[in-house]
């Protein structure tokens, strides 16, 4: 019980800070906007590439992997935040207030998928507005939807544990460069099957690979590598909660 | 002239020896756009079997992107660390010396365009190890090195005249994403013949860098084309003047607040 108070007031604080503060909700709803813009928008023609065989049209293609990617970096951006906490002196009055500190964690998560929630709102209505076709009924739609909470809570999990460790702003590029890396590293641009070299050898056994595949699977209305693809999500998000905590306990150990 | 050409070399040697000295002012420039050169080219190969793509090798058409976003670091190299010489009083001090105003800008630039040239170098040797063959020859080279100071000299001129009008070095840093938003609606990653949607293709030929990577991209895959060099070196060219009148206009108005 105690748990889920200190969860709450951290994500209201959090959620308060980002929408009240333009500077910090804007970057993290623009730069997926600008993505599928420059995605969806030039490289249309890449649809006819033979072998490409996305019922949906390359702006379907192109929004699942936004979608994914806004949740991954909704989760990085409230990182920062985690991190911006800690150099401000904000954390460590929090750790002492905090009666379970494990909260102090979820509520950062919580916080972060509100966050998400709000930026993949107004994607899916701007891509929808500019034609996307969607094959996928309800239930389609919410497995896409659930995987990419998923990413996101793990995402926000990882960058949680990368600032409670480094506990400065200048651990930004430790958070958001491998999710990055990560996010590209899976079929970005074509269908896993149209990769070839390298960077198929790669895609293959990354595992956003799955989450990416599955949630254009969900959209086309024809789902493929479900159980992979939420295994994945699941696996990823459990071994960055235990990352996250480990963080915690690092935190506390350092006396913030 | 001379004493000109000591106080710009002073200059130009703090310059280059302050960004040596920060890591990530020298890898990040030298990583990030190889790291998204590979990422492009093993994702958007099978591009290359669109009819009408001008060539079949992807990495050897993306290689003109680094080239671009190695002037996009020179700006925000250039700009936050004369913005940091604004807020720390450097600047201040220098005014009290014999030190002229132009020799404070041509030094900063010279350390830019330094650092334009060791990027390229990168750029070009990754490429020719990785195997791509420049259809302009030997001397393409040298026109690859030629371009690529004088985009490097143009854009460290406007975050140059970034710092000096605004003197903080957040703000020449939150010129970053802005500069992305032109890179990205470009030709970087398809020719704008084959971009599909037509408000894209306008904007992409409205959007100078378009040219700029033409210019690039023309060496390395095409050979001698007159037009494409001729835009890319005009283009390049009228932002340099333009950003070079922009911030000696702007370090007068600086150095006399000062």
């Amino acid at each position: 019980m105690r748990t889920l108070a200190v969860a709450r007031a951290v994500a209201w604080r959090t959620l308060h800070n980002v929408f009240t503060n333009p500077s910090l909700f804007i970057p993290s709803l623009l730069f997926p906007l600008f993505f599928f813009t420059a995605f969806a928008g030039g490289l249309s023609r890449v649809r006819e590439v033979p072998g490409f065989d996305y019922s949906q049209g390359y702006t379907a293609f192109q929004f699942v992997f936004v979608l994914l990617q806004s949740a991954a970096f909704g989760g990085v951006f409230t990182g920062f935040g985690i991190a911006r906490d800690f150099e401000s002196g904000f954390a460590r009055r929090l750790l002492l207030a905090a009666p379970n500190r494990t909260g102090i964690v979820l509520g950062y998560a919580a916080a972060a998928l509100g966050r998400w929630l709000a930026t993949a709102t107004i994607l899916t209505v701007i891509a929808l507005a500019v034609g996307m076709h969607v094959g996928g009924n309800g239930v389609d739609l919410f497995g896409l939807y659930t995987l990419a909470a998923l990413l996101n809570i793990a995402a926000v999990f990882w960058a949680a544990g990368v600032a409670m460790r480094l506990r400065t702003m200048q651990a930004g590029p430790v958070m958001q460069f491998p999710v990055f890396l990560v996010l590209f590293f899976a079929p970005v641009y074509v269908p896993l099957t149209l990769l070839s070299g390298w960077i198929h050898a790669v895609a293959v056994v990354n595992p956003v690979t799955r989450v990416v595949e599955a949630g254009r699977g969900f959209l086309a209305g024809s789902p493929t590598e479900v159980a992979a693809a939420f295994a994945a999500a699941v696996l990823l998000a459990a071994a960055f909660a235990v990352w996250a905590l480990r963080g915690l306990r690092n935190a506390e150990a350092a006396g913030a | 002239m001379r004493v000109l050409a000591d106080q710009v070399y002073l200059l130009a040697r703090r310059s280059v020896v302050r960004t040596a000295r920060q890591p990530a002012n020298v890898i990040a420039p030298l990583v990030f756009p190889m790291l998204l050169l590979a990422v492009n080219s093993g994702g958007l190969k099978a591009e290359t079997r669109l009819p009408g793509f001008p060539t079949n090798s992807f990495f050897a058409f993306a290689l003109a992107v680094p080239f671009m976003q190695g002037a996009l670091f020179a700006t925000m190299n250039a700009g936050t660390d004369l913005a940091r010489d604004i807020q720390t009083g450097f600047l201040n001090r220098l005014s009290l010396t014999p030190m002229r105003s132009i020799a404070l800008l041509a030094g900063q630039l010279g350390g830019v365009v330094t650092m334009g040239i060791v990027q390229a170098a990168v750029y070009l040797s990754v490429g020719l190890i990785i195997g791509v063959r420049l259809a302009s020859g030997p001397a393409g080279v040298l026109a690859i090195f030629a371009l690529a100071i004088l985009v490097s000299l143009g854009f460290g001129a406007l975050g140059s005249f970034a710092a000096l009008r605004t003197g903080s070095g957040e703000a020449v840093q939150s010129l970053f994403p802005a500069f992305f938003v032109f890179l990205f609606l470009s030709s970087m990653n398809i020719p704008r013949n084959l971009i599909e949607a037509t408000w894209f293709r306008d904007v992409a030929t409205l959007n100078p860098v378009s040219y700029l990577i033409e210019g690039f991209r023309s060496l390395i895959i095409i050979g001698w084309d007159g037009q494409a060099l001729a835009l890319a070196f005009g283009i390049a060219a009228a932002i340099t003047v333009i950003a070079l009148v922009l911030s000696s206009w702007a370090l007068r108005v600086r150095m006399a607040r000062t």
